[in-house]
């Protein structure tokens, strides 16, 4: 069956399997192997992309149903050369060891923080509850995603026009 | 891991949809596929056909119309846990959303899939149960409703038609004073429930007219604990009234010793949340 789908930005038309999972398709059609295949039962996260702006695990998803969607990977957040907020975030507080969890937990956390840019430790913790990581203990992902955060809303302010 | 060799069709409308159903060989309706493609990853499902309802306009949503809570089927559960409308009418469903598998499974998984998969271990059968639901079948055949109770029959085994789809679920709103909690004791974020109680109490004149009880995970389906609400039924609140109706919920269950625990263990916590459980569902009822 011949999709449609625009990842980070780019259209890619591909004649897919019904079956192929979008992971696959994301992997191995595009070579985009920024996202991971952890657990492929629904449970860790790593596969984790962002479908129409809305974390979703891409090994339960087939690659048919992205047709006509926009996904973002891990590599759609780089601008240019410079890191994302929430990469830079990542890097500065440690919060990451193996790096294996990393892209699904820096997706998850933008996705968090565009909806609540200064969360609470609780509710950063809520957020990457369907994220596993087995290296860090989380303490660094969650000093990450808020400094991201920080530096997010600081950055809009900056950017805003001064009033008066 | 892949699923066997399936056709894919993504029906535009709800009559396309009943036309290949009602059509095609062997088919499956894929909702939110959070159950249905591990499932089929794991080929204890290998469909012919899949039949993918996604792009169905219409099918989601929540609203109250009159004395009824109408939910599209195709509804997340994210959209749920966030939902005010639920918040406001609804104390039970509201409690049950955001305890759902995890986060990010509830971007697509929805309620009509849930309750269509019936999963023993699923949340939403027994918050259904508890609040009354009844589901909406359609198919090219016309429209018919069943109550949640008679459209839950066994493991992964409901009343629902090869050619039908679930379309709706409905929540009757009494006019009373509506209480409810889903207490779920779970090993970690997005595992089966070890236990799950859904609870419902209706009230007027600081009396229980009405109370719904049901259990997950420790049975062949999600289980109404009827005898346990007869018990309430017309009951002042009391720490009494509650004990006695958690002996008679343990009692209805029938668990299964695995990695989650013993049947001995899941009965006790049967018993101890159904009281959790009334607790909370009559405080929130008369704060309502």
């Amino acid at each position: 069956m011949q999709i449609t789908v625009t990842v980070n930005g780019v259209e890619h038309t591909a004649d897919v399997e019904p079956r192929m999972l979008l992971v696959h398709f994301i992997r191995e059609t595009l070579s985009l192997t920024g996202t991971h295949i952890g657990c492929d039962t629904t449970s860790c996260g790593a596969c984790t992309v962002l479908y129409d702006g809305t974390p979703i695990k891409s090994c339960t998803m087939f690659a048919v149903q992205a047709d006509g969607k926009e996904v973002t990977t891990v590599e759609g957040l780089l601008d240019g050369a410079n890191l994302h907020p929430i990469q830079a975030a990542f890097k500065e507080e440690h919060g990451l060891q193996c790096g294996f969890c990393t892209p699904g937990m820096m997706l998850t956390g933008k996705a968090l923080l565009e909806r609540n840019p200064s969360p609470t430790e609780e509710e950063v913790r809520w957020a990457i509850s369907g994220n596993i990581c087995r290296c860090t203990g989380y303490m660094n992902i969650v000093k990450a995603i808020q400094t991201a955060g920080r530096e997010m809303t600081s950055s809009e302010d900056a950017q805003a026009p001064v009033a008066g | 891991m892949l699923p066997a060799r399936f056709e894919y069709h993504r029906p535009g409308s709800l009559d396309e949809a009943y036309g290949l159903l009602g059509s095609l060989e062997d088919p499956k309706v894929l909702a939110g596929g959070q159950s249905m493609i591990p499932v089929m990853k794991l080929r204890f499902a290998a469909p012919a056909n899949l039949v993918d309802i996604n792009r169905i306009a219409g099918l989601d949503g929540v609203r109250v119309d009159g004395a009824t809570l109408r939910i599209g089927a195709l509804t997340r559960h994210n959209a749920l846990a966030g939902s005010e409308v639920l918040e406001t009418n609804q104390p039970l469903l509201s409690s049950t959303a955001p305890q759902i598998a995890d986060p990010i499974v509830r971007n697509l998984g929805t309620v009509g899939g849930s309750l269509a998969h019936a999963d023993p271990a699923g949340d939403w059968g027994s918050a259904m149960l508890a609040a009354g639901a009844s589901v909406v079948l359609g198919s090219a055949r016309g429209e018919r409703t069943v109550s949640v109770s008679e459209f839950l029959v066994d493991i992964f085994t409901t009343t629902l038609e090869p050619d039908e789809i679930l379309t709706e679920v409905q929540v009757p709103l009494p006019e009373k004073k509506l209480g409810g909690a889903y207490l779920k004791l779970e090993r970690k974020i997005g595992d089966f429930a070890t236990v799950g109680v859904a609870v419902q109490v209706e009230m007027s004149n600081g009396t229980i007219d009405r109370a719904g009880i049901a259990l997950t995970g420790v049975g062949s389906k999600n289980i109404e604990a009827t005898q346990a609400e007869q018990a309430l039924a017309g009951a002042s609140p009391s720490d009494d009234a509650y004990a006695e109706a958690g002996r008679l919920a343990a009692a209805a269950c029938d668990p299964v010793s695995d990695v989650r625990g013993s049947a001995e263990y899941k009965r006790h916590i049967v018993e101890v949340y159904v009281q959790r459980g009334l607790a909370r569902a009559v405080e929130s009822a008369r704060a309502a």
